[in-house]
Order: C-alpha cells, then structure tokens, then sequence
C-alpha cells in the first residue's frame, strides 16, 4: 500500500450500542478504521463481534449509536448506490429475471434502455451468466445467485463493495471457485471492497489486510498486511508464504487473549 | 403412477358416484330423486330460463361484492402493513369482525339497508373485504427485509420500495387472500339468498324445500358447487401465472 492513495472509507470511533430486552450490551466499541481506494480488505473474527455491525454502518443500513463513517470525505447518512452490498442470503429479486435483477440499480437511475442493456449484458458476460440472463433465480444454483448478485451490485458502478459472508452459505467447492472468479472480476473492475467472514482461509486469500476482530464488546484486535502479490490463483494457497499469514490470521482469530468463555 | 392414470382414477370416481346414486333412489334406500330425474329438471329450468335467471343473479351479488371487497382491502391491508399507526388503529376492527360471520351481520343490514341488494352484496362485500385485508397486510409484514435493504442500496426511494418490492413480494399473500375471500363470497350469497331474496340459487333452493321439489334442490345444489369450483379454479390459474417465480416447497 502506498501512503499517497486516498482513503475511501473511514470508520471514525464508531460505537455500537444494542438493547436487547431490558439490558443493553456494546456491539462495537470504538472502532476507527481506514481503507484505502481501491484495497481489498476482509473482516473476520468469532460471531459477535460487530463486523456486519461494520459493514452495515457503512452500508448506510444503520446509523451508529456514536461515531460515523465517512465514504469519499462525506459523512455516510443513508444508503447510496456508490455503495454496493452483496448480502450472504443473494437478496435477488425472485420476481425479476436475472436481467431484470441487474438492471434494477439502473433503471433507478434512469438510464436510456439501450445504455443499460449494453450495461447488463457487459456484467452478465463478467461474471458468466450470459446464457441464463432471462432465467429465474429460483432457476439458479447458489453460486450462480451470488454472481448475479455481484453483477447486479457492479451494475451500478459503485464505487465501493462491502460483502457481508457473501459466500457463508455455498458448499465449499462452490466457495473456492467463487473465491477465484471474484478476484478476477475485481482484477479487472477494481473498487475498494470490504470483505466480511468467519473463514479465515478465505480472509487471507482475497485481502491485501485482514482485520481480526474480536468479541463482546467487538473491537479491532489486529490488522494483518497480506503482502501478496495480486492477481493471485488457486497454487498461492500451496506456498508457505501464505500458509505463515493464514496461521498468523488463525492464531489470532482463535487464540485472542480474555475472551470470554461463554461463546 | 402417471398423471393421465390419476385423473382416470379421478373420472371414474365421480362416474362410480353417480353410480350409487341412481342405484339408492332406485331401490328406494333414501329418499332422493334419481340423476335423470336431476337431469330432466335441469333442463326444464334451463328451457324455462328460471336457472340462468337465478345464476345471473347469484354471480352479480357476489362479483360485486366481491370485486369492491377486494378492491379495498388491497390499499387498506398495505397501508396497515406499513404503516404501524393505521395497523393500531385498523386492526381492532378488522380482528373483531373477522370473527363475526357475514351471514350474522344479515339482520342488521336489512334493518338498516332495506330488503332489496344493498344489503346483501353488503355482507359479501364484507366476507371477501375481511379475508384479503388480513392476507394483504400479512404479505407486507412478511416481506423479506434483506430485500427491501437490497433495494435501498441500489437506490430506490421508500416510495420505489414499496411499488417494485413491496407489492411484488405480497403478491402471492393477495391472491390467497382473494381466494379465501371469493370462497367466502360465494358461501355467503347462497345462505343470504336463502334468507332474504327474490332471485338467486339461494332462493329458488328455499323455494323448492316449501314445494318439496327435491330435483330443484339438487339442481341448485350441483350449480353451486360446481360454479364455486370453477371460479376456485379460474383463480388458481391466475394465481400460478402471476406467481411463477415462487420456490414451489
């Protein structure tokens, strides 16, 4: 990372209370956070720890008890499709074909119809779902659904993508390969994402940092430079380069000091 | 087994029915008039253009009813859905009338309204107005909000959320609701006829049992069901088409 790229997200002491029944508890405490233009950065660390609390501050899906986030040197006060959102359950619009899915954003901004035909048939192609543009999602297999989701939320342009586990629910194959074709689109299309998980394997193959987060109240309990050349294929997770960053990632994501028991 | 087996399966079923049926009034085991004897005064009734009459009749109460019913429930039950103030201030009414029947709201009605239509598409009005409020208002609760947020990030105003998902997603909410509700409708004209009216399936059955004209009776009784199961059917046709896109479980 060069010190002269601009930041894109900034997380300033960002504070997260939540009330459950009658008591409260800290979802996040304090969290600053930066992520340069263009940087792949993934989140990982135990359930609880506030990281879709993270991503949905940044979202716009939710205003932070304190603290703000702020894209592109303004203050983020609602959702804005110069952020796009890849959700863990698809979100696909099961109505819409896969062409009208990624043409939603789009439409939205009324874009004449033969730009956003050109537009969709670019992304389908990106993320080869060209043969199924008039399918439905109900006709797709899970991977497929999350590549139309990618499509969709590309379709937009945004200029940031956060993914919240948008691979938790794929079969391990599936996940591997969708792993792979999500750095290549991003190779070629790059935006500044943020990555959240619980798969430490696939935090250190895709990020350029991965932060581990830690539990109850959620915090930052480290930041791993993963120096790493991109673009990366299947043989970089053979070398020992990558198997010292994963222990390291592991190690931390396992073996956080006064964590507490009851998880 | 395959599907033309079952629906023979199904055809011969009913022709067994009949079956039986002619055989119990011909050896006299319960007094009942005979299918031919049905047949031959269905065709009288249809000659005699009593039948027709009464249908028309019949189908004009409920589809009005029906039709304004519907077509405020589907706002009503959207608006109830989303906004939280106009559910509370809603849903006493809509709880404590679903538990009222139509047909005891009758009495009332012709009291107030008169012995002549009003009164009657009234009460249908009422049955199918119920059964899709509650079906509509359900179908916007239940809409997925990981959805809605999806279509927030993209861009769209609460006011696009709620046309291009909103409505989609309680689609298939409405059309139960109608369903349920033309069922209602439909039950609720013939007992209301049998009440109170001049005309209609209803009547002419009422009619009937003061005669003893049990063939007329069984004649009504035919065209009721079998006029409810088309319409059933018609529905559920529309239904499967609007909703394709369902994950069928």
């Amino acid at each position: 990372m060069t010190t002269q790229t601009k930041t894109m997200i900034r997380f300033e002491n960002i504070h997260q209370e939540f009330v459950v029944g009658k008591t409260s508890f800290t979802a996040v405490e304090d969290v600053s956070l930066n992520i340069a233009d263009g940087e792949f950065v993934t989140v990982v660390g135990p359930s609880g720890c506030g990281k879709s609390t993270l991503l949905n501050a940044a979202a716009g899906l939710l205003q932070p008890t304190s603290g703000q986030v702020v894209v592109d040197e303004t203050p983020v006060d609602g959702p804005s499709p110069r952020t796009g959102v890849i959700f863990q359950q698809y979100a696909l619009f099961p109505w819409l074909t896969v062409r009208k899915n990624v043409e939603f954003g789009l439409e939205l901004q009324k874009k004449p119809a033969a730009e956003r035909r050109r537009i969709v048939d670019h992304y389908l192609d990106l993320v080869g779902l060209s043969r199924f543009a008039d399918a439905l999602p109900k006709e797709l297999s899970g991977g497929m659904k999350q590549r139309c989701a990618i499509a969709r939320a590309y379709a937009v342009n945004p200029e940031i993508l956060l993914m919240d586990e948008p691979f938790g629910a794929l079969d391990a194959l599936t996940r591997v390969h969708m792993q792979e074709q999500l750095l290549e689109t991003w190779g070629r299309e790059r935006r500044t994402v943020l990555f959240v998980t619980h798969d430490v394997d696939e935090a250190v193959y895709l990020a350029s940092r991965v932060i581990v987060m830690a539990a109850r109240p959620g915090r930052i309990y480290k930041a791993i430079d993963v120096n790493l050349p991109y673009p990366r294929d299947n043989n970089l997770r053979l070398t020992r380069e990558y198997a010292d960053l994963r222990a390291q990632v592991w190690d931390a994501v396992y073996n956080q000091p006064g964590r507490s028991d009851n998880n | 087994m395959g599907r033309t087996s079952l629906q023979l399966i199904s055809v011969l079923s009913v022709v067994c029915g009949i079956g039986l049926w002619a055989l119990a009034s011909v050896t006299g085991a319960v007094v009942v008039p005979g299918p031919r004897a049905v047949l031959d005064k269905a065709v009288e009734l249809v000659s005699t253009g009593v039948l027709p009459s009464d249908l028309g009749a019949s189908l004009a109460r409920v589809l009005t009813g029906f039709v304004l019913g519907t077509i405020l429930a589907i706002p009503v039950g959207f608006l109830m859905g989303w906004y939280p103030l106009i559910r509370a201030a809603a849903e006493p009414y809509v709880q404590f009338f679903r538990t009222v029947p139509p047909l005891a709201i009758i009495p009332l009605a012709i009291v107030i309204m008169g012995i002549d239509e009003t009164p009657k598409i009234f009460v249908i009005f009422l049955a199918s107005f119920l059964s899709c409020v509650v079906a509509t208002f359900q179908g916007v609760v239940t809409v997925d909000k990981t959805l809605i947020n999806a279509a927030r990030v993209l861009g769209a105003s609460s006011f696009v959320v709620f046309r291009r998902v909103v409505v989609p997603a309680s689609s298939p909410f409405i059309l139960v609701g109608m369903r349920i509700g033309l069922g209602a409708s439909w039950a609720t004209v013939v007992a209301a006829e049998l009440i109170a009216a001049q005309s209609g399936l209803g009547f002419r059955m009422q009619q009937a049992q003061l005669y003893y004209d049990l063939p007329t009776i069984f004649v009504q009784l035919i065209c009721i069901g079998t006029l409810g199961l088309i319409m059933d059917r018609a529905l559920l046709l529309v239904e499967a088409r609007l909703t394709r896109w369902q994950e069928r479980r």
